[in-house]
C-alpha cells in the first residue's frame, strides 16, 4: 500500500528533475572559468563579457528581436480576426477549408513549411518582382503565417469561454457590430491577446528551420547563429546567452503569474460584492 | 521546432472540433446571433473573413501547390534551379511536361525508404517513452491540491518558453565524452572508459522525449483532471483493488488524452530536424534531415519537394486521426 502511494510523487519528482536538470547545468556552467564547458574551474562572469563583445551574436539578436516584435504584432491582429471568425461566424462558404488552414500549421513539420514558403517567395519574385531577394521581410511573413495559428486558437478558445449574452445585450440596445467588438469583446479577450502576443514573440525568436529556408545573405537570425556555433561544439558564450534567456522568461512568467493571481482575486471579490448586493 | 502549445491550445483545438460537432447536430442557434449574422452580411462581414482567408490562401495553401508543381519538375543549373512545367510552342500551343522521375528516384533509392521508416520508428518509440514519463506527471498534477496545480502546470510549461535550440544544446554538455554524466560516473569509479552517448540514436530519443514531454503532459492533464472520482470510489466499494481500478477505469477513460498527446508528439517528431542534426550521428537517418540536406547541400529543389510531398502523405493519416479524436472528445463533453 505504501509503495503505491509513493509511486506517483516519486515519478513526478523525477520527471521534474529530468525537465530542469539540463537547464540548471547550462546556467551553472555559464559561470565557469574554463572554456571546457563541463569541467569546473572556478567562478567567472567572463563569458557574459565575451557575449557582449560578440558582434555577430549581437547583430543577429537585434534582427531576431525586430522580426519577433513585428511578427507578434501582425500575428495578433490577423490571429484575432481568424479566431473571431471561427468562434462567431458559424456559417460561411469555405469555413471547413478556413478552419483547416488555421489549425494545420500547429502540427505541420517545419521543414515542409519552410521549403514551401521559400518556393513561394522564389515564384513570387519571378512573377512580380516582389519580394526582391530574401531576408528580413520574408522571414517576418513566414513567422506571421505560423504564429497567427497559435493566436487564433488562443483567441477562439477565450471567445467560446466568454459570456455571449453581454454581446447580445449590447446588440439589443442597438450597438453596431463593430462597436460591440471594439468596446465589449476586445477588452474582455485582452488577456488572451497578451498571451498570444508573447507566444508569437517567443515562437519567432526560437525558430531555426523556417528562418533558415527563407532567409537571405546578411539576415541571419539568432537561432541560425547559435545553430552554426553549436554544430562546432559547446561554447560557454552560448551558455551565458541561454542563462540570460532563461532569466528573462522566468521573470516574465513570475510577473504574469502574479498578475493573473491578482486579477483572479479581484474578480472573486467583485463577484462576492455583487452577490451581497443582490442579496441586500 | 514546430510547436509549443499551452493548455489553452489543446482546449482551443477541442473547442473548434466542438463547434463543428454542435453545428452539425444543430444543437446551437441563438436567435440574437442569427440577427447579428444578418447584420454582418455585406461588406463588413466579407472583409473580416477575407483578410485572414486571403493571407492563409497566399502563404499556406498556394505554397503547397508550388511544392507539388516543383516536385514534378527537373533539376537544372540555373536560377531558379528547376525546369518549368509548361511552355508555349509558337505562342499557340501550351506544352505541359510533368516528370515523375523524382518520385521514382525516392522509391528506388533505399536511403529514402530507410529514412522514412527510421523517422516513424524514432517518433513512435519516443512517443511511447513520452507517455510513460508524462503519464505519472499528468496524473500527479491532476490529483494535487487545486491551489498547487497552477504552480505545477507552470513548472511544466516554463521550459517550453525558453529556446528549444538551447534546451537541445544543453544535452550536448551532459552526454558528450567528457560531459557531465561521464565525468560523474568516472569520478565515482563506476566506469573506467567514457560511455559513447553523443551522436547515437539513444541521444536522439532522449532529445525528442525531453523536448516534446510538455505536449504529452498538457492534454493528458486536461483529460485526467475531468475524471469523475466517484467512479473510482464505486470501484473500490465493489471490492476492486486500486491497481486494478486504475487499469480498468482510469486508463480506458484517459484514452482520448493519450491519443491527443501522442499525436502532438508523434506528428512533429517524424519531421524533426534540429534534434537529429545536433544529437544524432551521421547514420541517424531522419526524413527531416534528408530533406534539409537535399535542399541545402545538394541544392536539388525538385527532389526536396518530392520528399516534402511524400512526408505530407505519410502524416495525413495521423493528422486526420488526431482531428477525429478531438471531435469525439468534444462530443463526449457536450
Amino acid at each position: 500500500m505504501n509503495r503505491r502511494r509513493l509511486f506517483v510523487p516519486v515519478a513526478m519528482s523525477l520527471g521534474f528533475v529530468f525537465l530542469y536538470a539540463p537547464i540548471v547545468s547550462l546556467i551553472i556552467f555559464s559561470f565557469n572559468k574554463s572554456k571546457l564547458v563541463t569541467v569546473w574551474a572556478g567562478f567567472s562572469t567572463q563569458w557574459y563579457g565575451e557575449l557582449l563583445r560578440n558582434d555577430q551574436i549581437l547583430q543577429a539578436a537585434w534582427i531576431s528581436l525586430r522580426i519577433a516584435t513585428l511578427n507578434a504584432t501582425a500575428a495578433v491582429v490577423l490571429g484575432t480576426i481568424a479566431g473571431f471568425v471561427i468562434a462567431r461566424f458559424r456559417r460561411f462558404r469555405g469555413r471547413t477549408l478556413f478552419t483547416g488552414m488555421v489549425m494545420a500549421p500547429l502540427v505541420m513539420p517545419e521543414v515542409i513549411t519552410g521549403l514551401s514558403l521559400l518556393l513561394l517567395f522564389v515564384a513570387m519574385e519571378a512573377a512580380f518582382g516582389w519580394p526582391a531577394g530574401r531576408g528580413f521581410m520574408t522571414i517576418t511573413i513566414a513567422h506571421i503565417t505560423f504564429s497567427m495559428a497559435y493566436v487564433a486558437v488562443i483567441v477562439q478558445s477565450r471567445l467560446t469561454d466568454m459570456d455571449e449574452s453581454i454581446e447580445e445585450a449590447a446588440l439589443d440596445l442597438g450597438a453596431r457590430p463593430a462597436k460591440i467588438f471594439f468596446q465589449i469583446t476586445l477588452p474582455i479577450i485582452a488577456p488572451a491577446l497578451v498571451a498570444g502576443w508573447l507566444l508569437a514573440f517567443t515562437l519567432s525568436l526560437d525558430d531555426l528551420v523556417i528562418a533558415s529556408f527563407v532567409s537571405g545573405p546578411g539576415s541571419s537570425t539568432l537561432p541560425m547563429v547559435i545553430f552554426s556555433k553549436v554544430r562546432l561544439g559547446v561554447s560557454p558564450e552560448i551558455n551565458a546567452l541561454a542563462t540570460i534567456l532563461v532569466a528573462v522568461v522566468a521573470i516574465g512568467t513570475i510577473i504574469a503569474g502574479l498578475l493573473l493571481a491578482r486579477q483572479h482575486r479581484n474578480r472573486e471579490r467583485d463577484m462576492q460584492m455583487a452577490k451581497a448586493d443582490i442579496a441586500a | 521546432m514546430s510547436t509549443r502549445g499551452a493548455p489553452a491550445l489543446t482546449r482551443g483545438v477541442s473547442r473548434i472540433a466542438n463547434t463543428a460537432v454542435k453545428r452539425i447536430s444543430g444543437l446551437r442557434g441563438s436567435v440574437v446571433w442569427a440577427g447579428l449574422r444578418r447584420r454582418f452580411k455585406g461588406l463588413g462581414r466579407t472583409s473580416v473573413i477575407g483578410i485572414p482567408y486571403i493571407w492563409l490562401l497566399a502563404f499556406f495553401l498556394i505554397p503547397f501547390v508550388i511544392v507539388l508543381k516543383i516536385s514534378l519538375a527537373e533539376t537544372q543549373i540555373a536560377q531558379p534551379p528547376y525546369t518549368s512545367l509548361w511552355y508555349w510552342v509558337e505562342h499557340k500551343y501550351l506544352n505541359i511536361r510533368m516528370n515523375l522521375g523524382n518520385y521514382q528516384y525516392l522509391i528506388q533509392d533505399s536511403l529514402y525508404w530507410s529514412a522514412y521508416l527510421n523517422s516513424v520508428k524514432i517518433a513512435a518509440v519516443s512517443t511511447l517513452f513520452c507517455l510513460l514519463v508524462g503519464y505519472p506527471i499528468a496524473y500527479g498534477i491532476a490529483r494535487a491540491r487545486p491551489d498547487r496545480r497552477i504552480l505545477l502546470l507552470m513548472l511544466v510549461i516554463l521550459p517550453f518558453w525558453t529556446s528549444f535550440l538551447i534546451r537541445v544544446y544543453a544535452w550536448i554538455g551532459i552526454l558528450k565524452t567528457n560531459g557531465l554524466i561521464n565525468n560523474l560516473l568516472m569520478a565515482l569509479g563506476i566506469i573506467d572508459t567514457p560511455l559513447v552517448m553523443m551522436q547515437t540514436d539513444f541521444a536522439v530519443y532522449l532529445g525528442i522525449v525531453y523536448s516534446y514531454l510538455p505536449f504529452m503532459i498538457l492534454p493528458l492533464y486536461a483529460n485526467l483532471e475531468k475524471l469523475d472520482l466517484t467512479l473510482l470510489e464505486a470501484a473500490a466499494d465493489l471490492g476492486c483493488r486500486p491497481a486494478k481500478a486504475f487499469f480498468r477505469v482510469t486508463l480506458p477513460l484517459s484514452l482520448p488524452g493519450i491519443l491527443a498527446g501522442s499525436m502532438l508528439v508523434f506528428i512533429p517528431a517524424v519531421g524533426e530536424f534540429v534534434i537529429p542534426a545536433l544529437l544524432g550521428g551521421p547514420d541517424t537517418l531522419m526524413i527531416g534531415r534528408v530533406l534539409w540536406d537535399e535542399f541545402f547541400s545538394n541544392r536539388d529543389w525538385p527532389v526536396a519537394s518530392a520528399v516534402a510531398i511524400a512526408l505530407l502523405l505519410l502524416l495525413v493519416i495521423p493528422i486526420v486521426l488526431f482531428q477525429y479524436n478531438q471531435a469525439r472528445a468534444a462530443e463526449a463533453n457536450s
